[in-house]
């Protein structure tokens, strides 16, 4: 798709260098059209920025019961504790200052939402992309497998399985990719079987290749756009998810607060009007899934074909 | 599309435009904080089941709400010899259907309030070892192997049923309301699980005639939402309200609150009995002879802690804090016995004096909903131990998980912690309860140290405890249960923090005389 | 048609069996089921007895055995707290949750489809672009947070609905239902609302989603072409194409719906199947949690096989494949 330029006289062609338009830079453009869209990755890289560093940014690690002092407990945003360090965002009925808990409770809730969907992704795509090469009654069988679990609601499966386990990192993370790798199993299934019929994997099967490279080289890479859709959007999901088991008194334990358990905690001072406590998180927790929600948007709607554009 | 939107908008207009419920004139709703497990009053020997039986169905001595003894169906009692009392009951009385109350109804009460089947607590402990006899239509003896000082109290404990329509009568009898027939205050109308009890006015009551045409009691677990059930007017009297929202209620000009110390007792129980302790570790993580049978180490712990911080920026001033097993006007207290002062210097003193002087890993575990604010005191004792060098991590579970391990936890049925977060309610208004089962040395077979969960054992204090248990003369048993309470504490046998205060919020107009048992009960809801 | 139907039917068959298998293995696995099953403060004698009762003492394929027939004779066990059997505190409190979801859904479809279809037909009018940041909202808030606001602003603040539980009840059928009350109705509304807003948002976008593919096709540039007016076009031809994806899809999500009723019941202390769940699982009332994974289990399937059945009668293309096979 490189245009040359035509007012070539014959003694000096002068071949311009131009921007050779690739299906990403195309994607890119169109991607960041909108404005809502760069808004939202933004934020979203802010908040990763923060959730990765966490500890050194801190004012405060909430969790050294050292520096934490119930003496500093529900003060105002902007007051000073004991030892004159201003409480930014306030403190919490334990003395813990708001905006580490913050950053903290940012740094577990996304923690536990990119870790379970990135694993529930490699599950979904290898068992969606077997299902979807070898066909016939590998493929029957799995998607028996992948349609029961999809009839069953990820919250009652995630319930079932922490009221069974108990609390924990790893074990929510575990309720969550359990939860979760059907859609992903799903979706790659859905746009692998197209694949599978176009002519480019026939001729790689006519070449003889291996299955594996067929699935990894070939099929893989172009399963991806609706894989990266659903990722998203699911990543959003997870992290809700884990906030409402932990305000439901399932998920994290007390002492690894996720922002869902900060809200829940916070809840019984919003009517004495202590309302920093419950409100902060709840705003971050909403920025972060809003923000992780427009992205996963508006990749859908660059990525789809069948819209006018 | 445009008329269903309309249509929409209109009825949620009507519907918003209604006047917001409140309750009819006579009629009480009260929100309490956890729902009764059942209408059975012998099924569960539980806080909420007994705050709806005590309405429903009489005691043979009803505690008031300072937990004095007063008449009953029972009108007096003595003891006739040294292992019989006397009881004489009340006559004239009606059950709601109208049947007389007989001699008759308390036999079959012993007889099936300690073997009602499921029971996951019964009321056997207050029944146990006692044989009732019926003399007359309204007089019964009942006798003990041992001379029994406490029978009043334990006659204030548990309902007296109907025996013509308990006979036969299951716990789901109980919950439809086909058996639900008692002689007290209101009479049950309806039984909505996980919803709603209602209940109207016994006309033929007894006692002071009650002042409510109907109550209904709805069960509201989440504090928040049932400080809004009271604000929006769903409710007009809630109990345990949240300490963080009683300074904005107490200016409320439209709500009234009543606040009352309890019986309770909110403590730190630690382990005495095992060599090495499994949640009690040195500073590097390995393991150590356990430092808390020492008692300058106990000591340096209970000092540690800052008791006035707890009070007022834990339970934000609505607790007092606790030096024994019962707060004053409680008999078997003792005079001379004082809350341990906040020194941590000294803390630190004691344990470098123990051989601890580097500290070392504490867990403490805790229940999150059973106590006012057990999670937050939990986790400040850990902040104020973490400061002289005892490293404490927390742990808090559900109340059912919590007290299975704290209790039976452990291998063989031992319990499992090392240092726990407990409370402790005198069902019987006096010091020998906590004594018998907190402080006694731990003996299945006789019922003593039932809730000792840290296996503590003095045998000069279990035998303070159990002369006092057979000592009838009230003085000479005041002064027995004061001294085994000094040598226990000074002992640290247990770390007394402080008592839970009580505060009921009502809607102008309602007041709640304030119960040092907690409980929550329709007749003592008064309307100025 | 019918081979369609049997088919799935026996496929419901086996997948319930199947479940049937993993809720008892589980238990099972996680546990000494005698702990599970038998309230723990009875005493020794007790135990036992309900062991034998139980055939806790018998080889495990015999155990399974028991199980099942217990099961469908209807017996999952008594619960620890309230010593009712397990299946009538559940079937006791369906109706409150089932009252709730259903509300929600009606929700869902009156006020999702009519806001997506527009939201399609006129993707860049302002109001458009206010009802899909609506939707995205709608779709990222946490259930349980939104519940609270809605507590403290339309029940604290404004005063204007009250705050937790279930309205007045009549009977209907003999079912306790309280949409039929005024007072059931404004305790409904909030909750519904709450359980609703995920769904309605999901709806909206869908149904623009819909109604943009749809509105760009040959045959409703025909129809505009012919002269038919525009709200023929829409509700006639743009609706009922779109009807199929967005019917099929709610219908799969009822159960997802009926199963988040547990956040939403929670907060409003709605007496439904849902707040029991959360309940006995933080009190390990364990013969409730199975009792009420078997009944989800069964309605989740019943539920999936009446959907495939009504798509397979809406949608002319399964039919005519099934047909072929």
């Amino acid at each position: 798709m490189s245009t040359i330029s035509e007012h070539a006289s014959p003694a000096a062609t002068i071949v311009q260098p131009v921007r050779v338009q690739t299906p990403f830079r195309r994607f890119l453009s169109d991607f960041f059209d909108s404005k809502v869209a760069i808004a939202a990755i933004v934020t979203f890289a802010i908040i990763l920025f923060i959730a990765l560093f966490a500890p050194w940014i801190s004012p405060q690690n909430p969790y050294d019961l050292m520096v934490v002092d119930v003496m500093n407990s529900r003060m105002r945003p902007g007051e000073k504790s004991l030892t004159g360090m201003t409480f930014l965002l306030g403190s919490d009925g334990a003395g813990r200052d708001m905006l580490s808990a913050i950053f903290y409770g940012l740094r577990t809730s996304l923690g536990v939402g990119v870790m379970s969907g990135l694993i529930a992704l490699c599950i979904g795509m290898s068992v969606g992309l077997s299902a979807a090469y070898f066909g016939g009654r590998t493929d029957s069988l799995i998607m028996r497998v992948v349609d029961l679990q999809l009839s069953f609601p990820a919250i009652l499966i995630a319930l079932i399985l922490l009221s069974i386990l108990g609390k924990g990192v790893d074990k929510i993370i575990i309720a969550l990719v359990i939860a979760q790798w059907a859609y992903y199993a799903r979706t790659v299934r859905a746009s692998a079987l197209v694949e599978r019929r176009k002519e480019y994997i026939e001729a790689a099967t006519c070449l003889a290749l291996s299955h594996r490279r067929i699935v990894l080289r070939h099929l893989l890479p172009n399963v991806l756009p609706p894989l990266i859709v659903v990722g998203t959007l699911q990543t959003a999901h997870a992290i809700s998810l884990e906030a409402t088991l932990s305000f439901l008194g399932v998920g994290l334990p007390q002492t690894e607060p996720s922002l869902g358990l900060l809200i829940s905690n916070g809840f019984e001072y919003m009517l004495s009007g202590k309302y920093w406590i419950s409100f902060f998180p709840g705003v971050a927790l909403l920025v972060t899934i809003v923000s992780i929600n427009l992205v996963g948007d508006q990749l859908r709607d660059v990525l789809n074909p069948r819209l006018e554009r | 599309m445009k008329l269903l939107k309309m249509t929409v908008a209109a009825l949620a207009a009507a519907m918003l435009a209604l006047p917001v419920a409140v309750s009819a004139a006579g009629e009480l709703t009260i929100g309490l904080a956890s729902e009764p497990s059942s209408i059975d009053p012998h099924f569960h020997n539980l806080g909420p089941n007994n705050a709806v039986a005590r309405v429903m169905f009489d005691r043979l001595i009803m505690p008031d709400d300072k937990q004095q003894l007063r008449p009953g169906l029972a009108v007096s009692w003595n003891p006739i010899d040294d292992t019989t009392w006397e009881f004489k009951l009340r006559k004239g009385v009606k059950f709601h259907d109208g049947s007389p109350f007989t001699a008759d109804d308390v036999v079959f009460t012993f007889q099936r309030a300690p073997n009602v089947e499921g029971s996951p607590s019964s009321f056997g402990t207050y029944l146990k070892g006692k044989e009732v006899t019926r003399i007359d239509d309204h007089t019964v003896h009942i006798k003990t192997e041992r001379p029994y000082p406490l029978m009043p109290n334990d006659m204030s404990t548990f309902s007296i049923v109907s025996r013509k329509h308990g006979e036969g009568a299951t716990t789901p009898d109980y919950n439809s309301g086909k058996a639900t027939i008692g002689t007290g205050a209101y009479k049950f109308v309806e039984y909505l699980p996980g919803d709603r009890i209602v209940l109207e006015r016994n006309e033929t009551y007894w006692g002071d005639k009650p002042e409510w045409t109907q109550v209904t009691m709805k069960a509201i677990k989440s504090g928040p939402s049932r400080v809004a059930a009271l604000l929006a007017g769903d409710v007009d009297m809630i109990e345990q309200t949240p300490t963080a929202d009683i300074e904005r209620l107490k200016s409320d000009p439209n709500l009234t609150l009543s606040q009352g110390i309890s019986n309770r007792v909110i403590y730190l129980h630690l382990d005495h009995d095992r060599a090495a302790s499994p949640f009690v570790k040195g500073k590097d993580g390995g393991d150590i002879k356990n430092p808390l049978q020492d008692q300058r180490v106990r000591l340096a712990i209970s000092q540690a802690i800052n008791r006035d911080a707890i009070v007022s920026r834990v339970m934000e001033d609505i607790a007092i804090k606790a030096g024994q097993l019962l707060p004053e006007g409680f008999f078997g207290r003792s005079g001379k016995l004082q809350p341990v002062a906040y020194d941590p210097n000294q803390a630190k003193r004691n344990l470098s004096e123990a051989g601890y002087g580097d500290g070392f890993k504490l867990t403490i575990h805790g229940p999150n909903d059973r106590y006012i604010n057990d999670s937050k005191i939990a986790e400040a004792v850990a902040q104020m131990l973490t400061r002289v060098g005892i490293q404490t991590d927390v742990v808090t579970m559900p109340r059912s998980v919590y007290f299975k391990r704290a209790s039976r936890g452990g291998p063989d049925g031992t319990p499992e912690f090392s240092f726990i977060l407990v409370g402790w309610g005198s069902g019987t208004g006096e010091a020998s309860s906590p004594l018998k089962s907190l402080i006694h040395t731990y003996d299945k077979s006789r019922g003593f140290g039932a809730s000792n969960r840290g296996r503590y054992s003095n045998a000069k204090v279990d035998t303070l405890i159990e002369d006092a248990l057979a000592t009838v003369d009230d003085a000479k048993r005041q002064a027995l249960l004061a001294e085994a309470t000094e040598i226990a504490i000074n002992d640290v046998a247990i770390i007394p923090l402080h008592y839970q205060v009580n505060t009921w919020a009502a809607r102008k107009g309602i007041k709640y005389r304030a119960r040092t048992d907690e409980a929550t009960v329709a007749t003592d809801v008064i309307s100025e | 048609m019918s081979v369609f139907i049997t088919r799935r039917v026996l496929q419901s068959l086996v997948v319930i069996f199947v479940m049937s298998l993993l809720v008892f293995f589980g238990v099972n696995i996680v546990g000494d089921p005698i702990d599970m099953l038998i309230n723990p403060e009875a005493d020794q004698e007790d135990i036992e007895a309900a062991i034998r009762a139980l055939g806790l003492d018998r080889p495990i394929h015999e155990q399974y055995w028991y199980f099942l027939v217990n099961a469908l004779k209807g017996d999952l066990g008594k619960s620890f707290i309230f010593a009712e059997p397990a299946l009538k505190l559940i079937l006791q409190r369906m109706p409150a949750t089932l009252e709730l979801a259903f509300t929600a859904m009606l929700m869902a479809i009156f006020l999702g489809i009519p806001l997506g279809v527009y939201a399609g037909l006129r993707p860049n009018s302002k109001v458009s672009k206010t009802i899909m940041a609506g939707s995205i909202l709608g779709f990222s808030l946490p259930t349980f947070w939104v519940g609270l606001m809605f507590i403290m602003i339309f029940a604290v603040m404004l005063g204007w609905l009250p705050s937790t539980g279930r309205g007045d009840t009549t009977s209907l059928f003999g079912i306790q239902v309280s949409f039929l009350t005024w007072d059931g109705l404004r305790h409904l509304l909030l909750p519904a609302l709450n359980l609703a807003l995920f769904k309605i948002s999901l709806v909206i976008r869908l149904a623009r989603a819909g109604t943009r593919e749809v509105a760009l096709q040959d045959y409703i540039k025909f129809a505009r072409a012919k002269g038919l007016s525009s709200s023929r076009v829409v509700l006639v031809h743009i609706m009922k194409n779109i009807m199929i994806p967005v019917v099929t899809v709610l219908g799969l999500e009822l159960g997802g719906v009926i199963a988040f009723a547990v956040v939403t019941e929670t907060v409003f202390a709605w007496p439904g199947m849902g707040k029991l769940l959360i309940d006995s699982i933080q009190l390990l009332d364990r013969p409730i949690i199975v009792a009420y994974l078997m009944i989800t289990v069964l309605m989740f399937v019943v539920i999936n096989l009446v959907v495939d059945i009504l798509y397979s009668l809406l949608d002319p293309r399964v039919r005519l494949k099934d047909v072929k096979s």
